[in-house]
C-alpha cells in the first residue's frame, strides 16, 4: 500500500483520526454507530474483492453475508454448538454459497447485467426460504441465548468490541492488500479489463472468478457472523434484505472500488452523512438511504473512481502504480 | 384436485397479465436503450400512490383516472430519463444500472418517509364483486385487469410497428448511429421510449389498485418478477413478456397452492435462476448472454 499523493495519505489520516478519536470521545452514541459502520465496512470489503478487482458487480451480496449469519445462528441455537464453531462455520458457509452462485453463473457465462440479476435472485430465494422455514426460525427469526463472555464470542464491553472489530477489518484490508499484490489479484484485474484477452494469455478466467467469489464470501461471511454476535439476533429480512446488498455496494463504489482504503472509507464517510442526518431530522426512517442514492448518483457522475481516486489527483507524488493504495 | 388447480391457473393468469403490463414497459425500455431499469418497480409503486391518493382526497375510480396518470407517468419517465439517467451515467452500462438502482432508492425511501409504511388499499363498491369462469370464482377486479392488460399489449405493438414515433424507435434500438444519421434525435427517441415504459406502469397501477393493496417496498417485489417476466420472454421481445407474465403469474399461483402462500413467489424467482442458467436469451430472445 503506497500511495500516490498527499490527498490519499490526508484521507487515510483523516480517517485514522476518526477511528482513533472514538476512544476518545467517551460516547456511547458514537461508539455504536461507528461499530455498525464497521460491519457495514466488512461487507464492503467483500463486495470489493469481486464488484472492485474483478468488475464482477453484485446486487445481491447479502446472499453471503446472511448465509454467514444464518450458518452460524442455526449452529448455535438449534445445535448448541460454541460460539466459535459457528464462527468458523458461518466463514466457510460464506465461501461455501459464494462459490456455489460463481461456479454456476460463470459456469453459464454470466457478466455485467445478468450477474447483478442473479446474485439479486439468489439473495431473493434464500431471503424467502429463511423466513418460511421452521429450520431457520421462520419469521420470527433466530435468537442467540445470552452468555456473555468470549467463551462464547460475546463480548459486552462496547470499547473491547469495537478494538475487536478494528482488528477484523485491518486483518481484511491486509488480505486485501496481499490479493491486490498476489499473481490472483494480477489475473482478477486483467479479468476486469478485459476478460477475453485474460483469457488468450491462458489465465483460467472461470477458475479465478469462482475463487474470487469464494474469497469474497469468506468476508461476507464474516460480517454476517459478526453482525449476529453483536446483535444476538438474526432474522431473514435483517441479514439476508436488498439493504445489505445495497450497502456493500455503495460504499467501494462511493470510496473507490477495487482499492485496500476506499470500501473502508466510502462505508465511514456514508455513515457520517446518515448519522448526521439523522441528528438534525429526527425520526426521518429512510432519508439516509435517500442520501446514499444521491451521493451514489454524483459519485458515479464526478467521481468515477471514488475518493481514493480524487484524492490521488490532489498533491500528487509519483506518477506510477495507478492501482496502489 | 383439479378442482382447486383449475381457479389457480386462473387466477394466475389474471395475476400474470399484470406482471406481463409491467414487463412490457421493462422489455420496451430494455429492447431500445439496452438498460436494465431498476426504476421500474418504484415507478409502479408511485403510480399506485397517485391512484390512490386521488381515490383517497378526490373519490376517483382507479378506472376513470387512467387517462389522466397515463400521460403524467409518460412525462415523469420521459423528464427521468432525459433529464436523469442519460446525463449521469455518461453512456456506460454499469453506471445506468447503479444509477437507475440509486433513483429506485431514493423514491422508495422517500415514499416511506412521506407516506410511512402503512399498507393502504382502496375501498371501492365492486372490490368483492365476483366473476365465474369455469367454474372459477374471479375478483372482478383482476378480471378487468386481465382483459385490459391483454388489449393494452397489441396497441403498444401497433404503435411501434405503425407510427412514425414507432419507427423511429425501432430504428434506434437497431442502429443507434445510423438512426442519429439520417436525422433521428436519438436522445428524443430514447426518453419516449423511457416514457411509453413508464405509461405501461402506470397502466398496470390503475388496474392493479381495486384488488391490491400498496406500501413504499411494493415496487421491489414487482421489479423482480418484471425481471424474471423480461428474462424468460427473451429481452427486448413484446409478444414474450406478454407469454413469460402469464406463465410466471401460473407459476406463482400452483407454487402458492402447493407449498403454502408464503412461498409462491419462490417459483418465481427459481424460475429465474434456471432461466439465467439454461437459456438467457429466453423464449423469444435473439440474442444471449451479457
Amino acid at each position: 500500500m503506497r500511495f500516490q499523493s498527499l490527498g490519499q495519505y490526508g484521507l487515510v489520516l483523516f480517517a485514522l483520526v476518526y477511528l482513533a478519536g472514538v476512544y476518545f470521545v467517551s460516547s456511547p452514541v458514537w461508539m455504536g454507530f461507528t461499530i455498525n459502520a464497521l460491519i457495514v465496512a466488512l461487507a464492503a470489503l467483500s463486495w470489493n474483492i469481486t464488484g472492485g478487482f474483478g468488475g464482477l458487480s453484485s446486487f445481491g451480496h447479502a446472499a453471503l453475508y446472511g448465509t454467514g449469519a444464518y450458518a452460524s445462528a442455526i449452529l448455535q441455537v438449534k445445535y448448541g454448538f460454541n460460539a466459535w464453531i459457528g464462527f468458523g462455520a458461518g466463514i466457510a458457509a460464506g465461501a461455501a454459497m459464494g462459490a456455489l452462485i460463481g461456479g454456476l453463473a460463470f459456469r453459464y457465462g454470466l457478466k455485467g447485467s445478468y450477474f447483478a440479476l442473479v446474485t439479486l435472485a439468489f439473495a431473493e430465494v434464500l431471503r424467502i426460504c429463511a423466513s418460511s422455514f421452521e429450520w431457520t426460525g421462520g419469521g420470527s427469526g433466530l435468537q442467540l441465548k445470552l452468555m456473555p463472555g468470549i467463551a462464547q464470542l460475546q463480548i459486552v464491553d462496547r470499547p473491547w468490541v469495537y478494538t475487536g472489530l478494528l482488528v477484523v477489518v485491518a486483518v481484511v484490508m491486509l488480505l486485501t492488500a496481499l490479493i491486490q499484490k498476489s499473481r490472483f489479484g494480477a489475473y482478477l484485474i486483467a479479468i476486469r479489463e478485459n476478460e477475453d484477452a485474460a483469457e488468450a494469455l491462458g489465465i483460467n478466467t472461470y477458475q479465478i472468478k469462482v475463487q474470487a467469489m469464494a474469497i469474497s464470501g469468506a468476508f461476507g461471511g464474516l460480517a454476517g457472523v459478526l453482525y449476529l454476535q453483536l446483535w444476538l439476533f438474526i432474522d431473514s429480512t435483517v441479514v439476508y434484505g436488498s439493504a445489505v446488498s445495497v450497502e456493500a455496494l455503495i460504499g467501494p463504489i462511493i470510496g473507490g472500488a477495487g482499492t485496500v482504503w476506499g470500501p473502508l472509507l466510502g462505508t465511514l464517510g456514508l455513515h457520517l452523512l446518515g448519522e448526521g442526518t439523522k441528528h438534525l431530522l429526527p425520526n426521518s426512517p429512510g432519508l439516509n438511504f435517500v442520501l446514499y442514492a444521491v451521493v451514489l448518483i454524483c459519485a458515479l457522475r464526478f467521481l468515477p473512481q471514488g475518493l481514493v481516486g480524487f484524492a490521488a489527483r490532489i498533491g500528487v507524488l509519483r506518477k506510477k502504480d495507478q492501482d496502489d493504495a | 384436485m383439479s378442482i382447486l388447480i383449475i381457479p389457480a391457473i386462473l387466477s394466475g393468469m389474471m395475476m400474470g397479465a399484470v406482471y406481463a403490463l409491467v414487463a412490457l414497459g421493462l422489455t420496451l425500455i430494455y429492447g431500445v436503450l439496452h438498460i436494465i431499469n431498476f426504476t421500474h418497480g418504484s415507478l409502479l409503486m408511485l403510480a399506485l400512490y397517485v391512484v390512490y391518493f386521488l381515490n383517497f382526497h378526490l373519490g376517483l375510480d382507479p378506472y376513470w383516472v387512467i387517462p389522466f396518470v397515463l400521460p403524467l407517468f409518460f412525462v415523469v419517465g420521459y423528464c427521468l430519463q432525459r433529464g436523469l439517467i442519460a446525463p449521469m451515467s455518461g453512456g456506460s452500462e454499469q453506471n445506468v444500472l447503479l444509477i437507475t438502482l440509486a433513483i429506485s432508492l431514493m423514491i422508495d425511501n422517500l415514499a416511506l418517509y412521506f407516506w410511512t409504511s402503512n399498507t393502504r388499499s382502496v375501498d371501492i363498491a365492486y372490490a368483492y364483486d365476483t366473476v365465474e369462469i369455469f367454474g372459477a370464482l374471479l375478483p372482478f377486479g383482476r378480471v378487468v385487469a386481465f382483459v385490459v392488460a391483454l388489449a393494452a399489449a397489441p396497441l403498444v405493438w401497433a404503435f411501434m410497428a405503425f407510427t412514425r414515433t414507432g419507427s423511429a424507435i425501432r430504428a434506434v434500438a437497431i442502429e443507434k448511429r445510423g438512426a442519429e444519421l439520417v436525422g433521428i434525435d436519438v436522445n428524443h427517441t430514447y426518453a419516449i421510449c423511457f416514457g411509453i415504459g413508464t405509461a405501461c406502469v402506470a397502466l398496470a397501477a390503475c388496474l392493479l389498485l381495486p384488488t391490491f393493496y400498496v406500501t413504499p417496498q411494493v415496487g421491489y417485489t414487482f421489479v423482480l418478477v418484471a425481471f424474471t417476466t423480461v428474462v424468460l420472454g427473451g429481452m427486448g421481445s413484446l409478444p414474450g413478456a406478454l407469454l413469460a407474465g402469464l406463465l410466471l403469474g401460473i407459476i406463482e399461483s400452483l407454487c402458492g397452492l402447493f407449498l403454502g402462500e408464503s412461498l409462491g413467489q419462490i417459483g418465481i424467482f427459481l424460475a429465474f435462476i434456471l432461466i439465467l442458467f439454461f437459456k438467457p436469451s429466453g423464449l423469444f430472445g435473439k440474442r444471449a448472454g451479457a
